[in-house]
């Protein structure tokens, strides 16, 4: 144990997913060597993460607007539109280079063990949005793990006999029981090319 | 023992750091336990998938200080390939593993039979042959008369008048004749009780020609009873799927489709099988 502050900062660090004690007092030791302007930067950027970003309308990524990036890029296909569980997960597909259509991040998977159900993800934003939209095509992207695997099927038949729309999953490549932000590019862009209809 | 070996059933799983998860086991000898499973988000580990919920694998485990690492997992039954492809029994399955986390309360106490409940109730939720809602009424009244509380069906719960009655009380514990019945106790409809008692001594052949009305009625006086005994509500009950209909079609669905000229006034597809509340 350390005296106050740097004692609150590890314990403060150590909360944060992916860090555990021994990160967290590497990490307060780094910021206490380090100079003034970087500590503040560092602070300004998580002043600004809870009060300037918002989520997207449309797609429910993290976005500096009302619209992110990608749903006001004209160029990015609107007919297609791949559906995944996290804002990490767009970033992890967008490293692939491969996909040129619109995301639609659910804000999890369907887990009843803790509590969550169709009503507690944008399931419903999701079939507004292909409702009104000329949405044509919807791949869907959640982990290849037990609760992405759940979701996948419940929204390939909850959109199987929407009309005039293909429902399109990754395909296999990826081993079940992974996270997709784990997945080398190479692996997730050869799972997007080669997606099999659901 | 620093080693050993059990066979067991993956309750829950956790993210723990970078690429770690703390899993939940179910097991034959050591009841409940709580192991690492290191690596096994990275999706080049092909350990992965054996340290998933619904898992029913063989496993080896190193006892640490606070928690034990699992060090070898061979599938038994991927039973989650079975469940995982249908969202009623997901959700059926969930509340297996819920109440089986609940009720074998303490780590490292034995709970043989309710261990041998589960994987039976999981193994029938995989091979989809019975009724989902079925299978997780009977696995629950009977890891309930496990725990000791199976309730009255047959004399009252409270007087031990012998039966048939026509009453339920969950506070007071099951069936109860006029003298006892409390305000509040339900009257279920005809065949009610008759399909609990079928469920709890596992006669099929009587519980599966029951109509829709009879179950719904049992099923909601088992997941009441369940509930009362346990401190905190299960999570996953309310969120189980109870009939094998797909989900609900959102208005935004049947617009497009009616759009299409797929959809006649009533609301439905041509086919019919669209579902809509
Ligand atoms: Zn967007
Ligand atoms: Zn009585």
């Amino acid at each position: 144990m350390y005296e106050g502050p740097v004692q609150d900062l590890i314990d403060e660090l150590g909360r944060l997913p992916g860090v555990g004690p021994k990160s967290a007092q590497r990490i307060a030791f780094h910021l206490l060597a380090a100079e003034t302007e970087d500590v503040t930067r560092l602070q300004d950027a998580l002043q600004s993460v809870k009060e300037g970003v918002v989520f997207c309308d449309v797609c429910g990524n993290v976005s500096e607007q009302q619209r992110c990036r990608i749903c006001l890029d004209s160029r990015r296909e609107p007919k297609l539109v791949c559906v995944v569980e996290e804002p990490k997960d767009v970033l992890a597909i967008e490293r692939t280079r491969e996909f040129r259509g619109r995301y639609h991040v659910l804000g999890g998977a369907l887990d009843p063990l803790s509590g969550v159900g169709p009503d507690q993800l944008r399931v419903r934003e999701l079939v507004n949005r292909i409702g009104t939209d000329e949405v044509t095509e919807v791949i869907i992207a959640t982990d290849p793990n037990t609760e992405g695997e759940a979701t996948a099927t419940y929204l390939v038949r909850l959109l199987q006999d929407f009309p005039g729309l293909s429902v399109t999953r990754l395909a296999s490549g990826l081993p079940m029981g992974g996270d997709l932000e784990f997945a080398d590019e190479m692996t997730l862009g050869r799972a997007l090319s080669g997606r099999r209809t659901a | 023992m620093s080693l050993y070996r059990d066979t067991a059933v993956v309750l829950r799983v956790q993210k723990l750091g970078e690429a770690d998860r703390i899993v939940t086991l179910l097991s034959r000898r050591h009841g409940k336990i709580r192991g690492v499973a290191k690596g096994v988000r990275r999706t080049s580990s092909r350990f992965g998938a054996r340290v998933e919920p619904f898992c029913h694998v063989d496993v080896q485990l190193h006892s640490g200080r606070t928690l034990d690492v699992i060090t070898q997992v061979q599938t038994l039954d991927a039973f989650g390939a079975g469940i995982v492809g249908d969202y009623q029994r997901y959700t059926t399955a969930c509340a297996v593993l819920e109440t089986l986390d609940r009720l074998a309360a303490e780590e490292g106490e034995p709970v043989l039979r309710l261990y041998l409940l589960g994987v039976g109730a999981l193994r029938a939720l995989a091979d989809g042959q019975r009724d989902a809602s079925l299978v997780l009424d009977a696995f629950v009244l009977r890891a309930m008369s496990y725990a000791g509380w199976a309730p009255a069906l047959e004399e009252c719960a409270r007087c031990a008048a012998p039966g048939p009655h026509g009453a339920f009380s969950v506070p007071v514990g099951g069936a109860v004749c006029e003298e006892c019945r409390p305000a509040g106790a339900v009257r279920p409809v005809a065949g009610t009780f008759s399909l609990l008692e079928a469920l709890l001594h596992g006669d099929w052949s009587v519980a599966e020609t029951t109509n829709t009305r009879v179950r719904r009625e049992s099923s909601g006086l088992v997941a009441a009873h369940l509930q009362w005994h346990l401190e905190r509500r299960l999570r996953s009950l309310p969120l189980v799927q109870r009939d094998v209909s797909r989900p609900p079609v959102p208005d935004a669905i049947r617009a497009r489709a009616a759009a299409a000229g797929e959809v006649d006034d009533s609301g439905m597809s041509a086919a019919g099988h669209w579902n809509h509340d």
